[in-house]
């Protein structure tokens, strides 16, 4: 199984709630590497809570440069309801040279039909920038008591994706929040992806190229959070054909990339 | 050398079929591509959270279907509910004093603290079944009123104490459900039907002992490979993992399948 992978869905940095193991970034890209990951797309916990993102972002593309050339993609995060958050997005485009950026809206505390959601995602996509939204970041029913953190209601992005016809959307953690029905939409509406990290179900990758088009669809792990084979062998428990495997493994996220 | 898998959770759920027999040939082609040399089957479909006496063997009559075929590669444990203690005790005679089933499922119906369930409990030692409990500790006030938290399953246990019992998904929220467990040592725990996040097993592993994890599913409605990288994702030894796969279920099991003569 160690065929080579880009992974959308990594994060660095620390989860407030626990160490887990492979939480430094020299330990998570030698796990990686040894998976046969060729590229991960990497956010940071940090940007959870924190609120000097400029710090954040600046560690996250120091981290990810250290890993070794074009191995660790940093995503930088922004938060719309700190001050001047367009100067955020501002460095993730021009001095950090990221890819795109990483959006939690649940810890940020918006909601996606506020403007100023269609605003950030509008300059995103006229930046170029790949656009990754976290829907969960963990089970509602395991959360601490004291930092209860609600899925994010994904609806309002069909329109605002009909909206951005340039904007390409990645969505994490989508499938514990997300109703069947809203997937069909959001691709329906424009470029959105999906990755696998916590699709569940028997099969549930082989039943997901029957919902949704396979071009659309991506290998994402969740670790360190989660343990990075959940997601390797769903690609074995899945019946898959090479080009399906090919495409999940790293074709369709290197297309993505390259249409920057 | 591959490793010997027993999967202690699974269900007739998230497959399709009209029939026992075409959802566990579904089932059964997903446990042959992760390797799986066994699994342990409960409850029937629809799912029903406080099951009346003809529901209850109405599911156990669908998992009776089910092995029917499958009698070298599944187990089947019999769905019993404290609310209907002398249905269940018929059901435990009809499934497993009479029948090929070697353990029994407890889930939301009534708390496992409750004395209803100790009728339940003596019978299932006396048969020398597999005692199974679902237990979840959920943040979000979501519990259903039957639903037992590992606190409740550990004064049942402690009711019993020489009576094994497993704990249902490890209390859901982990890091609860091992510590809740921990100085009761009869208890052992089940990894199933909880998100692959890191350090469930290591915790597990540390706490209690390699000898009280054992591998589960919850399949179909959560997949196989989930679960099974809980496992294989694991930063722990290669021994423990044996252990935690089959060797564990296997212990548990042996007297009731020394009962019945199966070999296993």
């Amino acid at each position: 199984m160690n065929e080579a992978i880009v992974d959308v869905n990594v994060y660095l940095s620390r989860w407030p709630f626990r160490r887990v193991s492979a939480d430094e970034p020299t330990a998570i890209a030698d796990k990686l590497r040894s998976q046969g990951v060729v590229q991960a797309w990497a956010g940071s916990l940090d940007s959870l809570l924190h609120r000097d993102l400029g710090s954040v972002n600046e560690r996250l593309a120091a981290e990810c440069r250290a890993a070794g050339e074009g191995f660790l993609l940093p995503f930088g995060a922004v938060n719309l309801r700190l001050p001047d958050w367009e100067e955020d997005l501002r460095r993730c485009h021009e001095e950090f040279g990221m890819p795109g950026i990483r959006l939690h809206p649940n810890y940020h505390g918006y909601k996606l039909d506020d403007p100023l959601a269609a605003k950030l995602l509008s300059q995103a996509a006229e930046h170029g920038l790949i656009v990754q939204l976290a829907v969960t970041m963990e089970d509602e029913r395991t959360q601490h008591p004291l930092v209860q953190v609600p899925h994010v209601d994904a609806a309002p992005l069909v329109e605002l994706v009909k909206r951005t016809p340039k904007l390409r959307l990645v969505l994490l953690n989508a499938f514990r929040a997300l109703r069947p029905e809203l997937r069909g939409q959001l691709v329906a509406a424009g470029q959105v992806y999906f990755e696998i990290a916590s699709l569940e179900g028997v099969g549930g990758v082989e039943k997901l190229f029957g919902q949704i088009p396979g071009e659309r669809i991506l290998f994402g792990s969740y670790a360190p959070l989660f343990y990075f084979e959940s997601a390797l062998l769903k690609l074995q428990e899945s019946q898959l054909g090479q080009v399906q495997l090919e495409a999940i493994r790293k074709g369709n996220a290197k297309w993505l990339l390259a249409a920057i | 050398m591959k490793l010997k898998i027993w999967d202690l959770h699974c269900h007739l759920s998230g497959v399709t079929g009209r029939t026992p027999d075409e959802r566990m040939a579904q089932l059964m082609a997903y446990v042959d591509r992760m390797g799986i040399d066994r699994i342990c089957l409960y409850m029937g479909w629809p799912f029903s959270y406080n099951p009346s006496p003809e529901r209850l063997r109405e599911e156990n009559d669908q998992v009776l279907a089910a092995l029917t075929h499958w009698h070298d590669r599944a187990f089947g444990f019999c769905y019993v509910s404290a609310e209907h203690v002398e249905a269940s005790l018929r059901e435990m005679d009809r499934c497993i004093a009479n029948g090929p089933m070697v353990g029994v499922k407890l889930w939301v119906a009534k708390r496992a603290s409750a004395a209803e369930l100790d009728p339940i409990i003596h019978r299932a030692a006396e048969l020398k079944a597999v005692i199974f409990q679902h237990t979840w500790f959920k943040t979000d006030g979501g519990n259903y009123p039957g639903e037992s938290t590992p606190f409740d399953l550990v004064e049942l246990a402690r009711r019993h104490p020489k009576t094994p019992m497993i704990c249902g998904h490890t209390g859901g929220t982990w890091e609860l459900g091992v510590r809740a467990v921990r100085s009761v040592p009869t208890i052992s725990i089940d990894l199933a039907g909880s998100d692959p996040t890191s350090g469930l097993t290591e915790m597990a592993v540390r706490e209690l002992g390699p000898e009280r994890v054992i591998y589960g599913s919850d399949a179909g409605g959560r997949s196989f490979a989930s679960q099974l990288g809980k496992v294989f994702g694991a930063n722990i030894p290669d021994e423990a993992k044996r252990l935690i796969l089959s060797e564990n279920l296997h212990r548990l099991m042996r007297p009731i399948l020394d009962a019945k003569g199966i070999r296993a």
